[in-house]
This record gives C-alpha cells, sequence and structure tokens, in this order.
C-alpha cells in the first residue's frame, strides 16, 4: 500500500492541457507541409522522383497527403526549398480531394457535419477495426486512453463491440481478408454512424498501393466522414480531428 | 557432426554459387541431422529461379548454415520428425505449392492464392473467407465447448482468430488462424522501385520499424558494399533499444491492465509515451520510421538532443525501475501471474521459441549476443537469470530487459556521437548473390534475407518476423490454463499479427 502511495506522488499529474494549450512538438516531427509553389522546377522533379509514395504532383505543386508518409525526403532534397514540414499537427480534413494541397488546409470544424455535433458531441463511442495495419496506428489510436491524452475526458471512448458504438475508426490498407469483417463491423454499428480512416494506408493503400491484396483507400468500399493523415498520425493528429470534427 | 551446409556470417554477402546446391535427399537429411540435436530453423522458404522452383534454408546452431536444393512438388514432411519445421512448411506449401506429405497439421498460414498459379494444395478457390475448406482443430467429446474469438477484437488491436477447445474454464487446445493481415509483402518486393523498399519494410510491423529498417538495411549495405560509419551505428543501437523499451514497458502496462491493478497500468501508459517520444525527437517519427536507412541514419545525433535525451533518460529510469517494482512484488499480481500458462524448456525448444518468450522458458538466446552486428559487438549482452516459462517468467523478462536497455543506452549517450546523415540512396545491389541479416528486435529474432539474381534484380526477399516462431508458444501456453486467463498470456507474449501475416 505504501508502495503504491509513493509511486503515485512520484508520478503527479501529467494530462496535456491540450486544446486549451498550445504544445510544441519537437523540430524534426513533421507536420502540415509548406510549399513554395515557385521553387525551381528541377527541384520540385527531383523531389517527386525521390518521393517513396508518388506523392507529389509537379505540375499542380501539390502534396498528397493522403499518400504522403511525412519521411520528409523531399524537404532534405529541396532543402526547404520546395517542401518544408512544420510542427503544426492539426491536419485532418473531411473532404478526400482537401487531402491534395498547397500546404493550405480548410478549417476542419468548417466542414465537419453539423448533425454529428449534434448528435456525438457531448457522448461519441468509437469501434477501432484494423484491417491490415501495421500496429502502429493502432497504438497511436490507443496512447489516446493513457493519462496524458485521456480522451474519456472529452466523452469519447473506443468500446468493445460495434453494437455500442457510434462509428468506425479503420486502420490499415483494408487487405483483401479482412474486407467482410469489416464490412460486418459497419454494418453491426447503428445508424447513423460515422467512418473515420486513420493513416496513409487506410487514405490511400499507404506503402502497400499497387499490391491485389488490398483496397487503395477505405473510401473505395464505405462512406468516409473523416480523413486523418500520418504514417502513423501523431496522437495529437487524432485528437484534434476528434475534437474539432465532433465538438 | 558433419553436413554438407556452408557455415556463414550474419549479414555477409556471398556469391549464390557458393551455396551448396545439394540433392534433395542430401538437403533433407542434413536439415533434419543439424535441427535434431538441437539446432533451430532461421528460414526455410522457396523461391523461384530460371524456372526452377527452389528450396533454401538457413539454420543456426552455434553458428549460421545455409543450402539449397531443387524443390520436389511433394515431399515428407520433416516436420512429422521435426518440430521447428512446422509452420516454415506450411508457408512453403502456400507460396509455391509444394506439398510436405504427413505433415501433421498442414493449414495455410495467410489464405492466398500461391504464387505460381499452380493447383492449390489446400484446394481453395479463395472465394470463401479464411479459413477455407479447412476446419479448426477439434476435440470431440459431449463436455467439449468451443469458443470461437475475432478476427475483430474487443480492443484496439490487429485481428486475428483464436479458436479454443475447452472443458468448462480449461481450454485443452488453443488453435491460432491468422492471416487477415495479409497485404502481399512478399509477393510486391522483388518488383517494386527501389525508393518504395524501405516504407514499405519499415510498414510490415509498425512496432517494430526500426527493427526492419535495420534488417533491410544491412543487407542491403552487404550487397552493395555500403559502409556505416560508427556515429549511424550508435544510433541505430540507441533507436532499436528504445523500440525495446517502449514495447515492454507498454506489455509491462497492459499487463498490470489485465489484473486490474490500474496504477501501473496507467504509469507504464504514459511511460511507453515518454519513450516514443525519445524516438520521435531523434528522427520526428514516434516509430522510427524514417530514421535507419542503407549507409546509415538519415538523422545525426546532435548535442541539444543527446542533451535532451540524456536528461530524459535520467529522469524516467528511477520511474520505470520504481513501477516495475510495484508490479512485480504486489502479492496479488504475482499469484496471478504465477504459475499461469507455463511453457516448459522442453516445449519452448522444439517450438523453437526466441526473444524474450524463448528466455522465459529457458533458452539464453539472444542474437545481439550470439550474431552481433553493428555496435552489438562491442557491448556486454547479459543473460537472463533462468526462469520458469509462464506469464511471471514473461514478465520478469521483460522488466529486466529494459532495465539492460536503459543501461544500454545511458552508455552509448555518455559522449557526442558524430555520423554525417545520408539520404535515400540509389544502390545497385551485387548480381547473383545472397544475404540474411538477423537483428534482436523487442520480440526476438528478426530475419531478412535477399537473392539476387544475374542482373543484381531482387529474386527472392524472405521476411520472417520472431513471431513467426513464437505464435504456437502461445498456444502451448494456454493448454491446460482457464481460458479467462488468455488476455494475460495473449499480453505476455504481445505477438504481431501483421508481421507474420505479411
Ligand atoms: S514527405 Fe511525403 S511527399 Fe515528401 S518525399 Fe516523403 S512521402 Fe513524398
Amino acid at each position: 500500500m505504501f508502495n503504491i502511495l509513493k509511486n503515485r506522488l512520484d508520478q503527479g499529474y501529467k494530462t496535456t492541457g491540450y486544446p486549451n494549450e498550445k504544445i510544441q512538438l519537437p523540430p524534426r516531427y513533421r507536420g502540415r507541409p509548406r510549399i513554395n509553389r515557385q521553387a525551381p522546377a528541377e527541384v520540385i522533379a527531383e523531389c517527386a522522383a525521390a518521393c517513396p509514395q508518388d506523392a507529389i504532383d509537379v505540375s499542380g505543386t501539390l502534396i498528397d497527403m493522403g499518400r504522403c508518409v511525412f519521411c520528409g525526403t523531399c524537404e532534405r532534397i529541396s532543402k526547404g526549398r520546395f517542401i518544408s514540414f512544420t510542427q503544426d499537427f492539426e491536419i485532418s480534413v473531411s473532404e478526400k480531394e482537401h487531402l491534395v494541397t498547397d500546404g493550405g488546409l480548410p478549417a476542419l470544424a468548417d466542414h465537419s457535419r453539423q448533425h454529428f455535433k449534434k448528435l456525438f458531441g457531448r457522448s461519441l463511442q468509437l469501434r477501432q477495426v484494423s484491417a491490415g495495419g501495421c500496429n502502429a496506428c493502432e497504438a497511436d489510436l490507443n496512447v489516446l486512453a493513457t493519462p496524458f491524452f485521456d480522451l474519456a475526458r472529452f466523452g469519447i471512448n473506443f468500446v468493445a463491440s460495434p453494437r455500442h458504438a457510434d462509428g468506425i475508426v479503420v486502420t490499415g490498407p483494408v487487405s483483401n481478408n479482412m474486407k467482410t469483417a469489416l464490412l460486418k463491423t459497419f454494418e453491426a454499428t447503428a445508424s447513423p454512424k460515422v467512418v473515420i480512416a486513420v493513416g496513409s494506408c487506410a487514405l490511400t493503400g499507404g506503402p502497400f498501393r499497387g499490391s491485389p491484396e488490398i483496397a487503395e483507400g477505405l473510401d473505395s468500399i464505405l462512406p468516409v466522414d473523416l480523413f486523418i493523415p500520418g504514417c502513423p498520425p501523431h496522437p495529437l493528429t487524432n485528437l484534434h480531428a476528434l475534437l474539432t470534427f465532433f465538438k | 557432426m558433419k553436413t554438407d551446409f556452408l557455415q556463414i556470417s550474419n549479414g555477409e554477402a556471398i556469391k549464390r554459387e557458393k551455396i551448396p546446391h545439394l540433392s534433395f535427399d542430401a538437403f533433407y537429411r542434413d536439415a533434419l541431422s543439424i535441427v535434431r540435436v538441437g539446432g533451430k530453423v532461421v528460414h526455410y522458404f522457396a523461391y523461384s529461379d530460371k524456372g526452377a522452383t527452389k528450396l533454401m534454408a538457413v539454420l543456426r546452431k552455434d553458428k549460421l548454415k545455409v543450402a539449397s536444393c531443387d524443390a520436389p512438388d511433394v515431399y515428407p514432411s520433416m516436420t512429422s520428425q521435426c518440430e521447428p519445421f512446422h509452420m516454415f512448411e506450411r508457408e512453403i506449401a502456400e507460396q509455391y505449392a509444394i506439398r510436405p506429405e504427413g505433415h501433421p497439421w498442414l493449414k495455410m498460414v495467410r489464405y492466398h492464392a500461391n504464387f505460381l498459379n499452380r493447383p492449390d494444395v489446400f484446394g481453395n478457390d479463395y472465394t470463401q473467407d479464411i479459413p477455407g475448406n479447412i476446419d479448426y482443430y477439434g476435440v470431440d467429446g459431449e463436455e467439449i465447448h468451443e469458443v470461437a474469438v475475432g478476427p475483430v477484437h474487443a480492443g484496439v488491436i490487429e485481428p486475428g482468430h483464436f479458436r479454443f477447445n475447452c472443458i468448462g474454464e480449461r481450454v485443452l487446445n488453443l488453435e491460432i488462424q491468422l492471416g487477415y493481415q495479409h497485404r502481399g509483402v512478399e509477393k510486391m518486393l522483388p518488383g517494386v522501385d527501389p525508393k518504395r523498399l524501405p516504407v514499405i519494410v519499415e510498414g510490415i510491423a509498425g512496432d517494430t520499424a526500426v527493427g526492419y529498417g535495420l534488417c533491410m538495411s544491412q543487407a542491403v549495405e552487404a550487397l552493395s558494399s555500403l559502409q556505416v560509419d560508427e556515429g549511424a551505428q550508435i544510433i541505430r543501437t540507441i533507436a532499436l533499444e528504445l523500440e525495446r523499451i517502449a514495447n515492454h514497458v507498454g506489455d509491462l502496462g497492459a499487463l498490470s491492465g489485465d489484473v486490474a491493478f490500474l496504477p501501473p497500468a496507467n504509469y507504464f501508459g504514459r511511460m511507453r509515451g515518454d519513450f516514443l517520444n525519445m524516438t520521435l525527437l531523434i528522427c520526428g517519427n514516434r516509430f522510427g520510421k524514417g530514421l535507419v536507412r542503407p549507409g546509415g541514419t538519415r538523422f545525426a545525433l546532435t548535442e541539444g538532443v543527446r542533451k535532451t535525451l540524456n536528461d530524459r533518460i535520467f529522469e524516467l529510469t528511477p520511474q520505470v525501475k520504481h513501477v516495475i517494482n510495484l508490479l512485480l512484488t504486489n502479492a496479488s499480481v504475482q499469484s496471478r501471474f504465477d504459475d499461469c500458462g507455463a511453457v516448459t524448456q522442453a516445449d519452448a525448444e522444439k517450438l523453437g521459441l526466441v526473444g524474450p518468450a524463448g528466455r522465459a522458458s529457458g533458452l539464453p538466446y539472444d542474437v545481439r549476443r550470439c550474431f552481433p552486428t553493428g555496435h552489438y559487438g562491442q557491448l556486454n549482452i547479459p543473460g537472463n537469470a533462468k526462469r520458469t516459462g509462464d506469464v511471471h517468467a514473461r514478465a520478469t523478462v521483460r522488466g529486466e530487459e529494459i532495465l539492460q536497455s536503459l543501461d544500454i543506452i545511458t552508455t552509448l549517450l555518455g559522449d557526442p556521437v558524430e555520423t554525417r546523415s545520408i539520404e535515400n540512396r540509389k544502390v545497385s545491389l551485387a548480381p547473383s548473390s545472397f544475404v540474411v541479416t538477423l537483428n534482436e528486435a523487442w520480440r526476438g529474432e528478426l530475419s531478412h534475407c535477399i537473392l539476387t539474381d544475374a542482373d543484381g534484380a531482387i529474386l527472392r526477399y524472405k521476411v520472417k518476423d520472431p513471431s513467426f516462431h513464437n505464435w504456437n508458444g502461445l498456444s502451448m501456453a494456454l493448454r491446460d490454463t482457464e481460458i479467462s486467463d488468455f488476455p494475460l498470456n495473449n499480453k505476455s507474449f504481445n505477438l504481431s499479427y501483421c508481421g507474420v501475416d505479411l
């Protein structure tokens, strides 16, 4: 008992003040891209050629955040002259085409569906389905339940059954072998329901695009309401998306 | 014992013509004779070479050994005589439609059509869902009941199916059927644009991204004679140990949660994040994705980063120690952990368990000590005391490893680290060559193997996650255990679904 109390004192209070307080992520974290559309054409071409995800559109000088895994190759190759990454982690969108960006993003709050706010603003129960995920997205969703993020204080929880849920959160490129289970989980969720796609894989197939064993993008199978980019998205990106879209 | 297998080293590229290409009978005889006397299977896989299908085995005892042979369409199963081949033979049957006759449980591993468009060994046309044409292992009897769990589980975890045969609360057998995460990785890798290789490999199992990046990079380095400077070796070591700590800490938290001891569950959960954030500080990604690349690391350890890491490790070390102590000395925790899900050393040997699960059952093997690469050759990795193979042992071993890794990192952070950070670069791989790389990832022996063709293109990229060995350890642990202890046992192993499903 004494040991338990001593540890409790040791640990102190660790929950973040976000969203009321700002959080500064470390400089090497790569969040919202900043794009210099005036960069020399050869620099842009070099970045596009080196991008492992073929996420750079040369003619439009745009970057597809759905494909991008935020590896930073383009930033380093262009020495920031074309693309540089900011520490802004608030990068989720509600329309897939908003993922293809010149660096600007529409304010998520303006695009969230008002009836969702009304229905789920005070209580949102989510069922997570990993459909070919590598366990990084899953882990950084799971972490929202730990004391630092403490998701439950916002009335949002991950629940054990789709029958208890208002929506599903899908990670992974939707492997063929998980497709039925995913669809059944979706069906078992009570309507009205939301679908949230988390991570590059769920958005576009991610690193596995081109494989015949996956679907390239959850939105080819289910209607997606919220797209959260990253490989994996930072927990704060997930938190921001959930709070802004539903609160 | 004399065999025709060739002795090789971890991470050493050799010409494929040097690999003994034996007759099937000699291959079979030698492989069995090595594994029967305590050898273990690192790899055993099939590949196509100029229209012919071949088999290759990489085995280990105190040294690594390799040989290949032409693959027959049907051959007498080695598993029936020697258990460690079990999953490998099933994988070969699934990928290359080669049937091991007499295999005791010939069932698919991941549920996909074979690579060669040959008639399916399992008679599946892949229109149904898993498990296709094959039933689960059953137990007959009036009082027997079956419990089916998954693929979608209650928690935020990956999918897999667990089928329990129970009498009352007691589990007689647990069969684990994976494959739901299959993304077709091994089929993709040979043809893919080389610039995609690192990103795909790091995405095979994201909780082991550093380990996967390391195995791939070392293999490519060996095949292209790239040198890695000492600083990069140190950064890689720090990253791999941080990965180990973060996962072990997280799992100890999950174990606390499963016995409803909530204080450590919460502390561990929070501290796991602190360790992931150290990796974030080093490379901008909490899982280390993007850090390790052929030729070194993409990020240097600046003095500022080194100092911050030092401070954080200094602050966290006592906290971690206290919470481990809180968990493992609590009487009610002990009564739940002790004697729960024990795997004997003899069973662990037969199943070929690796990593902390193996060490908890008394198998000392640790790649960092037995086949060290990079900076590990200069480190002294201590062994674990002999353990009892139960949940308590697995938790204790993980606790010990956290402290060892903290020690290693503290030492490595003691001096400035200099490296020239590198970007993903074009390399040409040596033609007609072979390399195998092994690393002690947090779950145990992770290994990649690359074969190149006459033009230096990747002919076969073989991945083996430690979980490929250890899932059957979990099944074994559940024998005669109460079904309500499944979550506890599962967390004590915490194996990878996607690493196996590929
Ligand atoms: S950061 Fe994104 S756009 Fe840039 S190279 Fe990497 S994947 Fe491509």
